[in-house]
């Protein structure tokens, strides 16, 4: 009985005190509003792509530092309040119920594709305004309030089998890719359709799923057997680890291109950099593209204390975008978030942006961005440009 | 060619499979429970070794010796703390609630340590791969280790259970407790035993499947972990040559259906094999059909 009652306490006062949480959270979420851009950001800053949700979050912080400190947006400052969603599309909903809550006027995220898809189902029913610096899948922009920084899995799909074509980076090649994961399936058939066209020939496709994706033997043994002298991986750089750690165990060493998913691969702890020795993959950004770049990435290694990748480059440029969004209609605070989001649209189409992932960026009203990508190659264990 | 590296492969993950089902079965045949924690102890062995290893430098045989000590402590205190005194309970599904529960707990506990990035884990396995067929097949030192490695356990399993005193009285327990009891055997040392060769069992075969597939994540043990009850199930559970041998096919029937089947279906593959066997034998391939006395 004694114990009954000490449990029947416990939980009495666990739930007094999220009671009180609750109460915290409302307060803050009425008394703002008028002062300050409130921004959302979503991203997994846990879980398997927690490198890309961490980057985005420290780079996004840094640009509102920096913006605030040269006086703000059209004289006010900016909020940035960043949640985690794990990669996980329920979670990234929570998340921006959170968001919601607290008052968020603009969405900076979600960082992946599922996610991302998942969210902007209710800020278009919201109306609400978002930018993801790298959700790439089709959908992600699919609604007129958004935008997106990097290039769609499409895009990068056909891109990909163009600069395979044009640098003659392989005769026969093969492909491993993750059938139940909407950016890699999506690049995948843009890749396939391309290389159709540039009359690449494909040897060999093979897929796995989330739930099998450790053994990779079989698929790389299939890419091997089909002579395969280019192994197209667009997948996400966990398991390209594997991938490049089981080719050496069998001794298979084709050239690996890969796409922005591989961006992170010599930041997964402990991991071999040699294996990675030469494989080449597109991303839109390295710290020695351009001006712009070299800056940021002397300011995010001085705070952070590494080199930042795509991923911190596009959260980057997503918040100064929003600046200068804000900036072409004059936009304040105290503006509807229905408002703001239909000024913010209109600004985006005729907005020239210039920031660390390339010059002249500019947008089409279905969200997608027009600009160069760059091929980047591990060379000595470092990400080099070609 | 191919046809013989897709079967090594096969074996050697089925000897993983094997080896985790093996804990399964022992726990199953003795406390008649189903330990769901048990494929994260996997995890655990695995981490054990990632630190002692990757992170502290220690030679690989000393940390896989520790890891191996560190599970097996790990799996009597968990016995004994969560299963133990639930043995007596009116429902057999508390204390399979219960190890759901704890397989939870380690995941969060790995998740608190060592946070979700995805780790890399250095092999403990230095073997060059050996070449046959002019450098047609070729098999790395993983798989073999792997494969020898399972099979020197499952013999000595074996001999330990039928010559040793131990053994024996394993095996009076399975049988019937009670009457066990009665000739003097100590169940619940018997039970305990059982838990501490199971998690030391899982230590190997984590450290084997981390050396294998090299990474490692807080949840890296929980899908091998269902593979392996399924092979457990397969080869009848509660027999550990049913367990070795349904293993051994689970992971050919595995690596063959990727092969020349789909590699998309592979998971849905061994899932239908098992429905069929258990349509067939509901006892698994090796399972006696006990039949209840009134």
């Amino acid at each position: 009985m004694k114990k009954l009652k000490k449990l029947v306490s416990i939980v009495v006062a666990s739930a007094m005190v999220l009671a009180m949480a609750g109460c915290g959270a409302s307060d803050a979420g009425n008394t703002a509003g008028g002062d300050t851009f409130k921004i959302g950001g979503i991203g997994p800053t846990t879980g398997a792509a927690a490198i890309y949700g961490m980057a985005v979050q420290n780079a996004a912080q840094l640009a509102v530092e920096e913006i605030n400190a040269a006086g703000g947006v059209n004289g006010y400052q900016l909020e940035l309040n960043f949640q985690d969603d794990e990669h996980d599309a329920e979670k990234s909903v929570n998340a921006y119920n959170n968001l919601k809550d607290w008052g968020a006027q603009i969405i900076l995220g979600s960082v992946t594709s599922a996610p991302c898809i998942a969210v902007v189902e209710k800020t278009k029913e919201d109306n609400m305004f978002q930018i993801t610096p790298s959700g790439t899948a089709v959908e992600c922009v699919q609604y007129d309030n958004a935008f997106r920084v990097c290039f769609s899995d499409p895009t990068q799909g056909v891109i990909a089998a163009q600069y395979i074509k044009e640098k003659a980076l392989g005769t026969k090649i093969a492909i491993i890719y993750d059938s139940s994961d909407t950016y890699s399936t999506g690049i995948y058939e843009a890749f396939a359709g391309e290389a159709a066209n540039q009359s690449l020939e494909i040897v060999s496709t093979e897929a796995f799923t989330a739930d099998s994706n450790k053994d990779f033997s079989v698929q790389l043994q299939k890419a091997k057997d089909a002579g395969a002298d280019l192994v197209f991986l667009p997948i996400y750089y966990s398991e390209s680890a594997l991938i490049l750690s089981q080719a050496a165990q069998m001794a298979y060493a084709p050239t690996f291109f890969s796409v922005d998913g591989m961006d992170g691969i010599l930041s997964v702890d402990n991991f071999d950099a040699s294996l990675a020795e030469g494989s080449i993959f597109l991303s839109p950004f390295t710290s020695t593209v351009n001006a712009k770049a070299e800056t940021f990435s002397a300011a995010y290694e001085a705070k952070f204390g590494e080199i930042p990748n795509q991923f911190a480059a596009d959260s980057y440029d997503a918040v100064y975008i929003i600046k200068q969004a804000l900036e072409a209609k004059n936009a304040t605070p105290d503006m509807t978030v229905s408002d703001l989001c239909e000024a913010l649209k209109s600004a985006m189409v005729e907005i020239n942006f210039s920031g660390t992932t390339g010059d002249s960026i500019t947008w089409s009203a279905d969200g997608e961005p027009t600009k160069a990508p760059i091929a980047i190659k591990i060379v000595n264990g470092e990400y080099t440009v070609l | 060619m191919s046809f013989i590296t897709y079967l090594i492969n096969g074996i050697s993950l089925g000897s993983i499979y094997a080896l985790i089902a093996l804990g399964y079965t022992m726990v199953y045949g003795i406390a008649k429970m189903l330990n769901f924690a048990h494929g994260d102890v996997i995890m655990v062995g695995a981490f054990t070794v990632y630190t002692l290893c990757s992170i502290l430098g220690l030679p690989p045989v000393v940390g896989v010796l520790i890891a191996v000590a560190f599970c097996t402590a790990l799996g009597m205190g968990i016995e004994k703390m969560a299963y133990k005194p639930l043995r007596k309970a009116s429902s057999p599904l508390a204390v399979l609630i219960t190890a759901i529960g704890v397989s939870y707990l380690l995941q969060n506990l790995a998740l608190l340590i060592f946070g979700a990035n995805t780790k890399s884990f250095t092999s403990v396995i230095s073997m060059e791969p050996i070449k046959l067929a002019d450098g047609q097949i070729s098999i790395s030192g993983e798989t073999i280790v792997t494969i020898i490695v399972c099979i020197l356990i499952i013999i000595g399993l074996m001999l330990f259970i039928n010559k040793t005193k131990m053994g024996q009285a394993m095996l009076a327990v399975a049988e019937d407790k009670g009457a066990a009891q009665l000739m003097g055997i100590n169940v619940d040392g018997t039970i305990a035993l059982t838990f501490a060769i199971g998690s030391a069992l899982a230590a190997v075969a984590g450290v084997l499947l981390c050396s294998a597939y090299p990474s490692l994540t807080p949840y890296t043990g929980s899908m091998p972990g269902i593979k392996a009850f399924v092979a457990a199930v397969f080869g009848g559970i509660g027999s550990i040559p049913g367990a070795f041998i349904g293993g051994i096919l689970l992971g050919i029937i595995e690596i063959f259906g990727k092969a020349y089947i789909s590699s998309q279906l592979s998971d849905a593959i061994v899932f239908a094999v098992l429905i069929i066997v258990l349509l067939v034998k509901p006892t698994g391939l090796l399972g006696k059909n006990i039949q209840e006395k009134v």
